[in-house]
């Protein structure tokens, strides 16, 4: 049963990576075709960084999914602060709101901001509202439940005497915050941000109905792309992206580990559990 | 200043970017595209629609139960592992979902057309080539593929929070492995698995580019519909009608569903 269950998890994974490795491969075929191998070539990567149009798109996905994940960060930071400090009432209402782009399907997010912003743009007489401004509002609008569902976590199992003590100390509240707060709280801040970029960095159906032709991301125009015949050199790119979120995951892992292995240790010293002083 | 109001410029921003955009998809829900005056007349329009929302529905429940049924092994084989190689399963779970899925999608096209990596295979074989895309099991397979990492991460997410000592006090008292899967493992799973069949359905119900890739034209999905609404017959009155129709349909299922848990929510971060 158990090795069974082990094949079968083996060929899961096979699956998920079945689509990687087919557009691995395709960005070291010579031919057009992703279906059929015509010889290797390393042309389209050379092609992919003489290329003017794709780069450039690339950078405006980074800028909006750096742009909004900060954005996104501190303000969801300060407010899974300010949640905890409601009343329970006040605090389920929050929450509720905070669920909303989270359970409704991304078309209708995407179609009621699009609405939102094309109306918007009729009562300040502007021709075309889409552009910049409301995909970076979108993808913060998006963005900021996913860092507040991991920072609100952290918060609870932080030792609420730490903050007392600190004030104890003579800090003032802010003091309190950046000086003792804040570090306890930063992995779930950080997988928050990096969870915010990435949900960004791929967005398309949000970004689908809130962008401009002035401003493109690059899942945007692979969708547009996709109804012409594509150019293999995105596999070229698709190929590389991947080689970057692995490598960075791997680094996060690590970073993650570590952390594990420091909060166990001060626990031995500590004597007590994840580090609380009784 | 209270720690209270450092939530305020977060609430403002949710009221202002999303409780009353859903308003205004209300409000053009039930006005007239060209007087503007109110009219029920594009939610009785919806009527016409029902095969294709139905036809969604059946399609992202069939995907949603599929996925469960891949999924739970996977989870349950990652949760057995060692802490190390549980993070490292787990970031391998993860990692598609970072990665385009329209090119993903893509990939799938690739290797399932007609002239097709398998079907050139199939080909080369000497054997006749099988229809293996634009048809439901397609359409079924490509949301599948795309949202199982949703499943398995919530599933995952339970299954190492379940105490040990439970299996064991149940194995002592006379449990066959299978009866302590029926009896334990399976109904504190609950939570987790109700967590993943939204997060599949969801996305899955209300999808319109894995139908355009991967079906034909008699798998129009209600996702499609909403998105020509807007990019190509332009009747956005009609489009926000359905959209207000489809998020009705979601809430009631994730109701429906979520009354099987005990309320416990489960957030796979």
């Amino acid at each position: 049963m158990k090795t069974f269950n082990r094949v079968f998890t083996a060929l899961v994974y096979l699956f998920l990576y079945i689509p990687m490795i087919v557009l691995a491969v395709a960005s070291f075929s010579r031919g057009t075709d992703i279906a059929v191998w015509k010889g290797f070539t390393l042309g389209q990567y050379s092609a992919l960084f003489h290329d003017g149009l794709l780069l450039p798109l690339l950078v405006n996905s980074v800028i909006v999914a750096v742009l909004s994940a900060l954005i996104a960060t501190v303000l969801g930071t300060m407010a899974a602060l300010g949640i905890r400090a409601m009343s329970p009432r006040l605090r389920r209402t929050t929450m509720a709101i905070t669920n909303i782009p989270m359970t409704n399907p991304e078309i209708v997010t995407g179609v009621s901001l699009a609405l939102l912003f094309a109306f918007v743009g009729q009562m300040l007489k502007i021709n075309s509202v889409m552009g910049f401004a409301t995909l970076l509002i979108a993808h913060i609008t998006f963005n900021l439940p996913y860092v507040i569902l991991s920072v609100m976590p952290k918060l609870g199992q932080m030792d609420p005497n730490l903050r007392d003590a600190a004030l104890d100390l003579g800090c003032t509240p802010v003091q309190a915050f950046f000086k003792v707060i804040i570090h306890e709280i930063m992995p779930g801040i950080l997988s928050g941000a990096l969870m915010a970029f990435t949900m960004s960095l791929d967005d398309f159906v949000i970004s689908y109905f809130v962008y401009g032709p002035r401003f493109v991301t690059l899942p945007v125009e692979i969708y547009n792309y996709t109804k012409k015949p594509l150019q293999p050199k995105i596999y070229a790119l698709f190929t590389l992206l991947f080689l970057v979120i692995l490598l960075s995951m791997v680094v996060m892992n690590l970073l993650q580990a570590r952390d594990e292995r420091r909060r166990a240790r001060s626990r031995v010293v500590f004597g007590g559990k994840g580090g609380r002083v009784g | 200043m209270r720690t209270k109001t450092l939530a305020a410029p977060y609430l403002v921003w949710m009221i202002v970017f999303t409780v009353v955009p859903l308003g205004i998809v209300a409000w053009f829900a039930l006005t007239d595209y060209a007087t503007g005056a109110f009219t029920l007349a594009n939610l009785a329009r919806v009527s016409t629609y029902v095969p294709i929302f139905l036809k969604s529905v059946w399609l992202a429940l069939l995907s949603s139960v599929i996925c469960l049924i891949v999924g739970y092994p996977v989870a349950y084989c990652i949760a057995g592992t060692s802490p190390r190689r549980q993070r490292v399963l787990y970031m391998l779970v993860m990692l598609p979902m970072c990665m385009s899925f329209l090119l993903r999608t893509l990939a799938w096209v690739a290797l399932l057309e007609d002239t097709g990596i398998i079907n050139n295979l199939i080909r080369s074989l000497g054997l006749r080539p099988l229809p293996l895309i634009r048809n439901d099991a397609a359409v079924v397979l490509g949301m599948v593929y795309n949202y199982l990492p949703y499943m398995i991460m919530p599933l995952y997410t339970v299954l190492i929070k379940l105490d040990d000592k439970l299996i064991e006090a149940a194995e002592d008292l006379g449990c066959t492995p299978a009866r302590v899967f029926e009896k334990v493992t399976l109904p504190l799973s609950v939570p987790g698995i109700i967590s993943g069949l939204t997060m599949v359905f969801v996305p899955a119900v209300s999808t319109f580019y894995i139908s355009q890739k991967m079906g034909s034209s008699g798998t129009t999905l209600i996702g499609d519909v909403i998105e020509s609404q807007f990019k190509a017959a332009y009747n956005p009155n009609l489009g926000a009608a359905l959209s207000l129709i489809l998020m009705v349909l979601v809430l009631v299922c994730v109701a429906v569903m979520n009354r099987f848990s005990d309320g416990e929510e489960v957030i796979a971060l």
